[in-house]
C-alpha cells in the first residue's frame, strides 16, 4: 500500500501553472468563443450589475482586437438604481454596442402584467425576457448566473437548454462532459449560457480588482437614505417605499448585489475601495443573496420555480 | 481552520469529484469540507436548521445543503451532478458532487470527465463492495489522474489500523490493475471530523495527510502540458478595421501541451503547414503559451483555416481518421443501436457519423465483456466502432483527455447520446460468458 505524503509548495511558481483567476478567465473566454462559433444570434443579458460587467469585459477580451459579435439585452424593471442605468448607457456607448431594452413598466402600463402587492418586480422580469428572446430571435442568451449563488443554481449547466416557452427542466439537462458543450437546439428553442458558472463572489471581486474594471458607485460605501424592511436596508424611492411605519435614516452602506430597488438590500459598510470591499467579503458570514435579496427567500424552491418558468 | 484575507493571493484551482452514496457518508464529508472551510455561511446553515426542525429532525441535516431541487428534497435523493465551491488559503476548489444512486453511472462519468482527482468513499464496516469497484472503474476509464480512497466511519470500527490497511490494500491492488496512476488511501470519520480537515487524534498510526491537505497539495494539470500541443480552432478573428486591416487570428483554448512563437505547425485535416508568427493571450502578446490558456494564434502564412480545424506542431501532429474505435458511456434515455446515424462532436468539430458496430458491452462490477449487445441503453458502457463522414484529428484518450474525448449526438433533437473515449479503455479482461442483464446499478 502506498500513501503519498504531500509536500507543501506554492504551485503558482511551478512552470506552466495558471492562477485560479487565469484558469477561470480562460474557461469563460472559451465559452464565449464556442457560442460565437456555433450560434446565429447570441445576446448578453446586461444590467450594469457587477456580474454582467465582468461578462462584458470577458467578451471584449475574447474577440479583441475585433468587436464583440453580440448585442446586449437589459430587462428593465423600472425600479433600477439610476447610477446603474447611467453606467449601462455609458458602457454601451464606450464600446459601440447595441442595447435592446425590455421594459417591465411598459408591460404593466399595457395591462399585460400586474404589479404585485409588495411592489417587488424581479419575478415580473420573466415574461418580458422570454418575449424579447422570442421576438428578437435570439438563440443563445448569456447570463451572469453563478453556481455558487443558490442551491437550484448549483444544478445549472454552463449550456442550459430552454424549450420554446423558455422553460428549464432540470431532469432534461444534458450532461456536461469534458469541455464539450452541446448547444444543438430546435428552431424556437434557445440555450442559456453561463460563462461565470464556476466563479464565486470573491473570484468576481478579485477579477474586477486585477483587471481594474470600473463599477457603478453604489458598490462602494456611500451615505444613503434607507429604511428597514424584512431585515434589509432598502433605498427610499418612488417604487413604493417607505411606508409610514418605516422610518427613513441616513446610513453608510454599500450594495453586494444590484437588482431591483424593491428587493435589493444594502449592507452597512465603510469600504470605499476595492481592497476594502474584498476584505469585507472574505470575512463575511452571509452569502451574497442571503444578505441582500428578498426575492430568493420566498420559499425553499423559489429559485427553482422561477428558473423553470424561464427566469435567468 | 479559518479563512482570512490571505486567500486573496493567487492560488491554483483544483477540480475534483466525489463518488459514493449517502450511506457511505458522502453528504457528511462534503458538508464538513464546506463547513470547515467557511464555505457554508450563516444564512445557508440557518435555512438548513429551519427546514430540519420543521421536519422534526434532531440535528441539522447536512444533505439539505447539497440537495437543490424539490424532487430531491422530497425523495431524499440526489438527482443530478451539483457543483460546489470552496477555498482555502492555498487553493480554490470546484467539486462535482455526483449522486450515488441507481442508474447514475452517467453522473459519475460527467463529474469525472473534468476532474483532476476523484474521492471514492467506502464504509469501513463494509470494505470494498461492488459499488466501490464500479467507482474505481469509472475513475480509471475517465483517466482521472489522482484517486483518493476515503475509508469512512473509522469510528465505528474502533479506529483499527488493520481494518483500514486491508481495505486500502484491496482497493489499491484493484485500481492499479485498472491503470489508475496514483492512489492515496486516507482513514477518516466524516461525522467526528477525523482526518477530513484536522488530523485525527484517534489514529496516530496514520502518518499521511488529511483529505483537505491532500486536496491542497496534489499537483494540478501537469499532464496537460506534458503532452504534444493541440490547438482546436474555435473562431477566426478578423477585425477588418482601419486600425487592424490585416489582422487574422485563430482563437481557441490550448487543449494540451505548450506552443511557442517560431514553431512549425500543421493544420489538420488539410495538412497545410505554416509557422506560429505570434501568440496573443488575453491582452498581450507572448512567446509561449500552454494548456489550458485561451489564446489567439497568428500564423506566418495566409492559409485557409476555419472553426473545427486543429493546429499542432508539425513534429508531433496526430493522424486523422474516419474510423473511430472507442469506449462510450451511454448517457441518454433512448438506446444507441448499430446502424444509428449520429453526429460526433470532437473538440470544435462536429461531423456526421454512423455507428458501424457495437462489439461489446462492459459490466463494471467485474469488468466482464458481453459480445455484440446490438444496442446500448442508459448507463451502459461499451465499445463502439464509428465511421465518420469527414476525417477527425483524434488522439487516444489515454494520451489526451481533451482531444481524445467526443460526444455522440442525436441529429434529430440534439440530445447528447454518449460520452466517448477514443482508443483502448483499460487493460481489457478476457471475455466472459454472456450473463443476464442486471437491472439498476446502484451508482
Amino acid at each position: 500500500m502506498t500513501t503519498t505524503v504531500a509536500h507543501v509548495h506554492d504551485e503558482t511558481d511551478a512552470p506552466y501553472a495558471l492562477s485560479h483567476l487565469d484558469a477561470l478567465e480562460s474557461e469563460a473566454v472559451h465559452i464565449f468563443r464556442e457560442v460565437a462559433g456555433e450560434f446565429e444570434k447570441p445576446v448578453i443579458l446586461f444590467s450594469g450589475g457587477k456580474d454582467s460587467i465582468v461578462m462584458l469585459h470577458l467578451a471584449l477580451k475574447a474577440f479583441a482586437p475585433a468587436p464583440v459579435p453580440f448585442t446586449l439585452l437589459h430587462v428593465d424593471t423600472g425600479h433600477n438604481f439610476p447610477e446603474v442605468l447611467a453606467y449601462r448607457d455609458a458602457a454601451v456607448a464606450k464600446h459601440n454596442l447595441r442595447l435592446h431594452v425590455a421594459s417591465v413598466q411598459e408591460y404593466i402600463d399595457a395591462g399585460k402584467l400586474r404589479e404585485r402587492p409588495d411592489g417587488v418586480r424581479n419575478p415580473l422580469q420573466t415574461v418580458p425576457l422570454t418575449e424579447a428572446i422570442q421576438q428578437l430571435g435570439f438563440d443563445a442568451v448569456f447570463g451572469g448566473g453563478r453556481r455558487d449563488e443558490e442551491k437550484a443554481r448549483a444544478k445549472e449547466r454552463v449550456f442550459s437548454l430552454r424549450d420554446e416557452f423558455s422553460q428549464w427542466d432540470p431532469r432534461r439537462q444534458r450532461p456536461e462532459l469534458w469541455q464539450l458543450y452541446n448547444g444543438r437546439h430546435a428552431p424556437g428553442e434557445h440555450v442559456r449560457v453561463f460563462p461565470l458558472s464556476n466563479w464565486t463572489e470573491l473570484d468576481v471581486w478579485q477579477y474586477i480588482d486585477r483587471e481594474d474594471i470600473e463599477l457603478p458607485e453604489i458598490y462602494f460605501a456611500h451615505e444613503r437614505d434607507v429604511f428597514q424592511r424584512a431585515g434589509m436596508w432598502l433605498t427610499a424611492g418612488e417604487w413604493g417605499g417607505p411606508k409610514d411605519t418605516e422610518p427613513v435614516e441616513k446610513r453608510l452602506v454599500r450594495y453586494r448585489t444590484v437588482g431591483d430597488m424593491s428587493c435589493t438590500g444594502a449592507v452597512d459598510s465603510d469600504a470605499t475601495t476595492l481592497d476594502a470591499v474584498i476584505a469585507e467579503i472574505a470575512v463575511s458570514r452571509l452569502t451574497e443573496r442571503g444578505a441582500t435579496r428578498a426575492d430568493d427567500k420566498l420559499s425553499e424552491a423559489a429559485m427553482e420555480d422561477r428558473k423553470r418558468e424561464g427566469y435567468f | 481552520m479559518t479563512t482570512t484575507t490571505e486567500q486573496l493571493s493567487a492560488t491554483t484551482l483544483l477540480r475534483f469529484a466525489t463518488a459514493g452514496s449517502v450511506d457511505d457518508g458522502k453528504s457528511t464529508l462534503v458538508g464538513r469540507l464546506l463547513h470547515d472551510s467557511k464555505s457554508v455561511l450563516e444564512d445557508q446553515l440557518e435555512a438548513v436548521e429551519r427546514v430540519s426542525q420543521d421536519r422534526g429532525q434532531d440535528a441539522p441535516d447536512l444533505a439539505l445543503l447539497t440537495d437543490g431541487l424539490r424532487a430531491e428534497r422530497e425523495q431524499g435523493i440526489t438527482i443530478d451532478v451539483a457543483y460546489r465551491y470552496f477555498a482555502t488559503a492555498r487553493r480554490r476548489f470546484i467539486l462535482a458532487d455526483t449522486p450515488g444512486h441507481v442508474q447514475y453511472t452517467r453522473n459519475m462519468v460527467t463529474g469525472a470527465s473534468t476532474a483532476d482527482l476523484a474521492v471514492v468513499l467506502v464504509d469501513a464496516r463494509n470494505g470494498v463492495i461492488e459499488q466501490t469497484r464500479r467507482h474505481a472503474a469509472v475513475a480509471a476509464l475517465l483517466r482521472v489522474p489522482h484517486v483518493v480512497l476515503a475509508v469512512n466511519k473509522m469510528d465505528l470500527v474502533g479506529y483499527q489500523e488493520t481494518v483500514f490497511a486491508s481495505i486500502a490494500e484491496e482497493f489499491t491492488a484493484y485500481a492499479s490493475d485498472l491503470g489508475v496512476p496514483e492512489i492515496t488511501a486516507i482513514p477518516i470519520s466524516a461525522l467526528a471530523g477525523d482526518n477530513v480537515v484536522e488530523p485525527s487524534a484517534n489514529m496516530d498510526w496514520y502518518g499521511g495527510p488529511t483529505v483537505l491537505e491532500h486536496l491542497e497539495t496534489v499537483p494540478v494539470s501537469h499532464d496537460l502540458t506534458a503532452c504534444p500541443a493541440r490547438f482546436p480552432v474555435q473562431y477566426v478573428i478578423r477585425p477588418q478595421s482601419a486600425e487592424h486591416p490585416d489582422y487574422r487570428g485563430y482563437a481557441g483554448q490550448i487543449a494540451s501541451g505548450v506552443l511557442r512563437v517560431g514553431e512549425p505547425v500543421t493544420v489538420l485535416p488539410s495538412g497545410r503547414t505554416s509557422t506560429i508568427a505570434g501568440i496573443d493571450t488575453l491582452g498581450q502578446s507572448v512567446d509561449i503559451a500552454w494548456a489550458p490558456q485561451s489564446v489567439t494564434l497568428r500564423l506566418a502564412d495566409d492559409i485557409d483555416i476555419s472553426r473545427g480545424d486543429l493546429i499542432a506542431p508539425s513534429a508531433s501532429a496526430p493522424a486523422t481518421t474516419q474510423d473511430v474505435e472507442a469506449t462510450v458511456c451511454h448517457v441518454a434515455d433512448q438506446p444507441l443501436a448499430v446502424g444509428a446515424r449520429v453526429l460526433i462532436k470532437h473538440t470544435t468539430r462536429t461531423v456526421k457519423a454512423i455507428v458501424k458496430e457495437i462489439p461489446s458491452r462492459l459490466t463494471l462490477d467485474d469488468l466482464s465483456q458481453h459480445p455484440s449487445p446490438g444496442q446500448l441503453v442508459a448507463n451502459d458502457i461499451g465499445r463502439v466502432v464509428v465511421r465518420t463522414a469527414e476525417p477527425l484529428a483524434l488522439d487516444a484518450y489515454a494520451d489526451s483527455r481533451r482531444t481524445g474525448s467526443f460526444l455522440l449526438i442525436d441529429p434529430a433533437d440534439g440530445t447528447t447520446l454518449a460520452a466517448g473515449m477514443a482508443g483502448e479503455s483499460f487493460a481489457s479482461k478476457a471475455e466472459t460468458a454472456v450473463q443476464a442483464d442486471e437491472e439498476g446499478w446502484d451508482f
